[in-house]
Formats: C-alpha cells, sequence, structure tokens
C-alpha cells in the first residue's frame, strides 16, 4: 500500500497572538504538526502496518517545516517531502497549496492519501478536497473510522454529529475528524531513526512548475485581533435577584431574548 | 459591478436550513445589484424553490435524480457543475456546513477558482468585494478578497443576516436535467446521534454544560432551560470526555463552533480549546461556582454559584417573561 499524508506546520493557537507589522507574530511562538494531521499521520502508520507498503509525509512550505517532518518520521513515517515554496511564492492560498500537492502526487501511484480535515490556523478545510478533485479520485472528508479490505473501504464520515457509513475503493483521500485515533508519541528510539530517513526537498522547478501556475486566487488584504472585550458584569446580591437582574438584562439591555 | 451569484439552498430533512437563507442574503452583497439564482439538487425538492424566492433570489434552478437523494460529493458536484456551466455566475455561495465545507473545494479545484471559506461578514469596500473570516480558531480575523475569477465563498451559520421573507415576491422556477453518473462513495447507513430539535450550529440560543454538570443527568436542567428559550444544548470537552454526553455536543476548537445571539456556559471552565467554539457569540452568559473560572473572563453576565441552583431559577425567570410577553 502506497500511503501518502498531507501534513502542515501550524502556529499552535493556544499561543498567545499578536500583531506585528500586518502579521500575525511569530517571534517565539510555538510551532506544531496540525493536530488534525497528526491523525492522519496516526492512521497511515496503523494502516501500513496492517497491510504493508510505505508511509510518506509531504509538506508545502518552508524550510522550517523540516522539525514537523522529522516528528512525523520519529512517529513511524518512511519518508518525507518537503516542497519548499520560500523562494519562489510570496503569497499563496489554497488552490496553490492544492495544485503542487497534486502536481507532485500525480504520477505517484498512490493508494491512500491521508490529511487533516482542517488547519487550527487558516480554518479553510480546503486542500484535501481539491486535492482528490485535482487527482481525481473519491475522497471523504472528517472520517473517524477506516477500514480496508482488499480494494473495498468502509468509512465513517462525522456529519455535524450523525455518523455516515460510507463504501468506497482505493485509491482514495480522506480527511481525519479527531476521534479517528490516538495519535502517538515519537518513541527515542524513533527519535534516532526519523534522523537516518530519507526527507527529500523539491522547489516548484523539480515540478515542472512555474509560479504563474500556481499564482494565488485570493489575497489577504488585512489582519487583526477582536475587539477587546469589556471586562463582564458580574452580578452581586441574593442568587434569586441576580437570576432576575440577569434575565432583565438579557432581555432589556441585550436585548437577546 | 452587477454579478450573477449562484447560491446553493440546503436541505435538510425536507426543509431549507437558515443558513441558506443568510447565504443569499450574501449573495446579494455579492451580486452588486445583480441576479441571485437559488440552486436545489435532491429527489425532490422543487416545492422549496419558493421560499428561496421569497427571501430574496430572484429564480431558481432545480436538479433532481434519485441518486442526489442523499449528499454524496460525486452526486452534487456532477448536478452543481452542470448548473454552473449553464448559468456562468461570477459569484458562488455555500453554507460553511458539513455539506459546504466537503463540497465547496472541490468544485473549486474543479474550477480552478479561489474560495474562501467560513466567512462572517461581507461588504463592497474601495470596488471589492471583502470577506471577514476567523482563523487562529477565532482568536484573530482576516479580511480577503478575490483577485482572480470567480468570487467563491462559503458562510458561517448565524453571522449574515438573511433579508427578511416576503411572500408576495415571485421568480421563474426552472428545471435541469442532469445525467448524474456513477457514485463512487455510497453511504450504507446513517447513524443518528446529533439531537432532537434545534440544530446546534445554527441555534440562536445555546446551552452548555462543562465538567461542572458533574453526570448525564446533569444535563437535565439544561435541556429545560434551552427548551424555554428555543435553544440548543451544548457541551465542553470536558462534559464529552467524562462521558457525560455524546460527542456530537461538544463546542470547541476540535467540535463544533457556535455563534449564536446567546450562549450561557454551565459550569465551564473556559479553556482556550472551549473559547475558540464559542467566543464570537454576541452574548455569553457564565454560571461558575469558581470566581476565578476563565469563562468571566470573555462574558458579558457572570452569575457566581451552584448551576444547579441558578439553571432552574432561570428557567422559571425566562418562563414568566414567556408569558408576559
Amino acid at each position: 500500500m502506497n500511503i501518502f499524508v498531507l501534513m502542515k506546520r501550524t502556529f499552535d493557537t493556544e499561543e498567545k497572538i499578536s500583531i506585528s507589522g500586518g502579521k500575525i507574530n511569530e517571534d517565539g511562538a510555538e510551532f506544531i504538526i496540525n493536530p488534525y494531521d497528526e491523525y492522519a499521520i496516526e492512521e497511515a502508520i496503523q494502516v501500513r502496518d496492517a497491510q504493508g507498503g510505505e508511509v510518506t509525509v509531504i509538506t508545502v512550505g518552508s524550510e522550517e517545516a523540516e522539525k514537523q517532518l522529522r516528528t512525523a518520521l520519529a512517529m513511524g513515517a518512511d519518508k518525507a517531502v518537503l516542497i519548499n515554496t520560500e523562494d519562489d511564492l510570496e503569497y499563496s492560498d489554497q488552490f496553490t497549496t492544492a495544485k503542487i500537492l497534486a502536481e507532485y502526487l500525480k504520477d505517484k501511484d498512490a493508494d491512500l492519501i491521508i490529511g487533516g480535515n482542517v488547519a487550527i490556523d487558516g480554518g479553510s478545510g480546503q486542500v484535501g478536497p481539491r486535492v482528490a478533485e485535482l487527482l481525481n479520485i473519491p475522497y471523504v472528508t472528517t472520517i473517524t473510522n477506516l477500514e480496508i479490505n482488499g480494494s473495498t473501504v468502509t468509512v465513517v464520515r462525522d456529519v455535524e454529529g450523525d455518523s455516515e457509513v460510507i463504501e468506497t475503493s482505493l485509491p482514495l483521500l480522506v480527511t481525519a475528524q479527531q476521534g479517528l485515533n490516538e495519535p502517538r508519541y515519537p518513541s527515542l528510539p524513533g527519535i534516532m531513526k526519523a534522523k537516518k530517513k530519507p526527507l527529500d526537498e523539491l522547489e516548484l522547478d523539480d515540478l515542472d512548475l512555474e509560479e504563474d501556475d500556481v499564482e494565488a486566487k485570493t489575497k489577504t488584504i488585512e489582519i487583526y485581533l477582536p475587539a477587546q472585550k469589556q471586562a463582564g458584569k458580574v452580578l452581586e446580591g441574593e442568587l434569586a435577584d441576580q437570576v432576575k437582574e440577569l434575565v432583565s438584562l438579557l432581555h432589556n439591555e441585550a436585548k437577546v431574548v | 459591478m452587477a454579478r450573477k451569484v449562484l447560491v446553493l439552498g440546503e436541505v435538510r430533512d425536507g426543509q431549507l436550513r437558515n443558513v441558506s437563507y443568510e447565504a443569499v442574503g450574501a449573495a446579494k452583497t455579492i451580486a452588486e445589484g445583480g441576479e441571485v439564482v437559488g440552486v436545489l439538487l435532491g429527489a425532490s425538492v422543487s416545492s422549496l424553490a419558493e421560499e428561496l424566492i421569497q427571501y430574496g433570489a430572484d429564480r431558481v434552478v432545480v436538479v433532481e435524480d434519485e441518486k442526489l437523494a442523499q449528499y454524496t460529493s460525486d452526486g452534487y458536484a456532477q448536478g452543481l457543475i452542470a448548473v454552473i456551466e449553464s448559468e456562468q455566475p461570477e459569484g458562488l455561495v455555500f453554507g460553511h456546513t458539513s455539506l459546504g465545507k466537503d463540497l465547496s473545494p472541490r468544485v473549486a479545484g474543479k474550477l480552478s477558482s479561489g474560495l474562501i471559506s467560513d466567512v462572517t461578514y461581507i461588504e463592497v469596500e474601495g470596488g471589492n468585494i471583502v470577506f471577514t473570516r476567523p482563523i487562529y480558531s477565532g482568536k484573530a480575523f482576516e479580511k480577503k478578497i478575490v483577485t482572480d475569477g470567480l468570487i467563491f465563498a462559503t458562510v458561517r451559520p448565524n453571522n449574515i443576516a438573511p433579508l427578511e421573507k416576503d411572500e408576495s415576491r415571485t421568480g421563474d422556477v426552472s428545471t435541469l436535467s442532469v445525467d448524474i453518473k456513477d457514485l463512487r462513495t455510497i453511504i450504507k447507513e446513517v447513524v443518528r446521534k446529533a439531537t432532537e430539535g434545534v440544530d446546534l450550529s445554527e441555534a440562536k440560543v445555546v446551552i452548555a454544560g462543562g465538567r461542572g454538570v458533574k453526570s448525564e443527568e446533569g444535563f437535565e436542567p439544561l435541556k429545560e432551560l434551552a427548551q424555554v428559550l428555543g435553544g440548543a444544548v451544548g457541551a465542553s470537552r470536558g462534559a464529552c470526555d467524562a462521558e457525560y454526553c455524546d460527542y456530537s455536543l461538544q463546542i470547541g476548537q476540535t467540535g463544533k463552533v457556535v455563534t449564536p445571539d446567546l450562549y450561557i456556559a454551565c459550569g465551564i471552565s473556559g479553556a482556550i480549546q472551549h473559547l475558540a467554539g464559542m467566543s464570537n457569540s454576541k452574548v455569553i452568559v457564565a454560571i461558575n461556582k469558581d470566581p476565578e473560572a476563565n469563562i468571566f473572563n470573555v462574558a458579558d453576565y457572570g452569575i457566581v454559584g451552584d448551576l444547579f441552583e441558578v439553571v432552574p431559577m432561570l428557567t422559571e425567570e425566562f418562563k414568566k417573561l414567556k408569558v408576559n410577553a
């Protein structure tokens, strides 16, 4: 089984966010593997262990993503590929990323491609289905279970809390939802081994792509923080009076009921 | 610049979802005076066309096929692409729902277009349609524009105001016949776990419980309050992990993102993971025994107290209010 994982290095959104020069300030921030992509890596490793084959983790980004790729290798992936766009692209969007990934994957005979269903930084959730469309293979998003039996695949898809049991076939792209598995932590031997595993670095040139081919279709014109909320009003007095006051405030002041 | 904008009407349990009316409102802004065309896909959906028109669509195109009875990306993409090819729109709007999230990137991929997902506000500014969307789990916002091609967006439920329903509005309803080819993904079974009643992601009022709810039964007073207010019950990850409720109720970075008019957090400490799913609610009420709980930092109103005392009292007060109203 030839398995690929689409991984993104993201800002840890549990960190405090600040803005400088119109951009999210990344100085000293913690970067992680997008949590949903960790489910994807774990699932890929489990499928390989059950079915045989190889797991390749791919990311599009800068050299700094090497750290997260090494972590994926330490978890148990076999190979990593960094498509480094740092020198070529000043601005990119989901169209760009999907196009690059599809260009890389088109002649790789992937049986299974797994990604997270959304990245916690940009939050668009577009890249997986876009790649599947460009490769002309079926996809299922937000999956919580995956079973492969020969060429038949049964997945469970989370649909706003309901579950759909879906039958499909390989080759297939799926995106991981929370609950798919419990991602493992890299073991110490895993970390040692990861240092020797192949990590290839490619640029757009290597994929015969010109900058124009992947030029973004959208553009961010401003990033801002939400207005600081005024300190809320903690009510005082007898509980019964507080409850009456709250109802009155919600009805007369906030006008939400 | 007047544009023709298509809006996908999303049908669930034989009804149009609220977010579809909001999407029509969004499409009106994007159209800048141009035509807003509703699209309905399904086995038997043409009867809903009138409603889309009453909410502001100028006309509706319907594609009916047994293979569209349930949503699959293959079926819907074929139907929708056929409508797009016949209508040649300059804009496209879906709801940012499970269906919209699944389908929109594929359609954008097929059309080689951009797509701005999870939009909470749309304005016309300096000749551009400017889209606002939350990023970094709602801790920041970005404004985006489309620089090339189709203006395609998905809108987050409960954020963009629908137009007022006008029952006197009429418009053309046409049928497009599309040969829906084989589906590569087949839905074998749907296991309904989401609760009966109001849909959590679209609810105007959400009553959410955390670890402080203490047990499955502990959710009962919350359900009663939700019922009185016509709202939905949600939960923090802590409450789900402790198995007080199903994960389908989880609100947070993992789980659902909600933006109701009123969010009442009961026994929820306010971890960042949870705030990511609800901090953009219009009014937040916190009820917690611990006066130091982080939830009070984002709440508009707070009561320090035992939720099992406060929530039933609130239910009674709201009942009185409804009677007097």
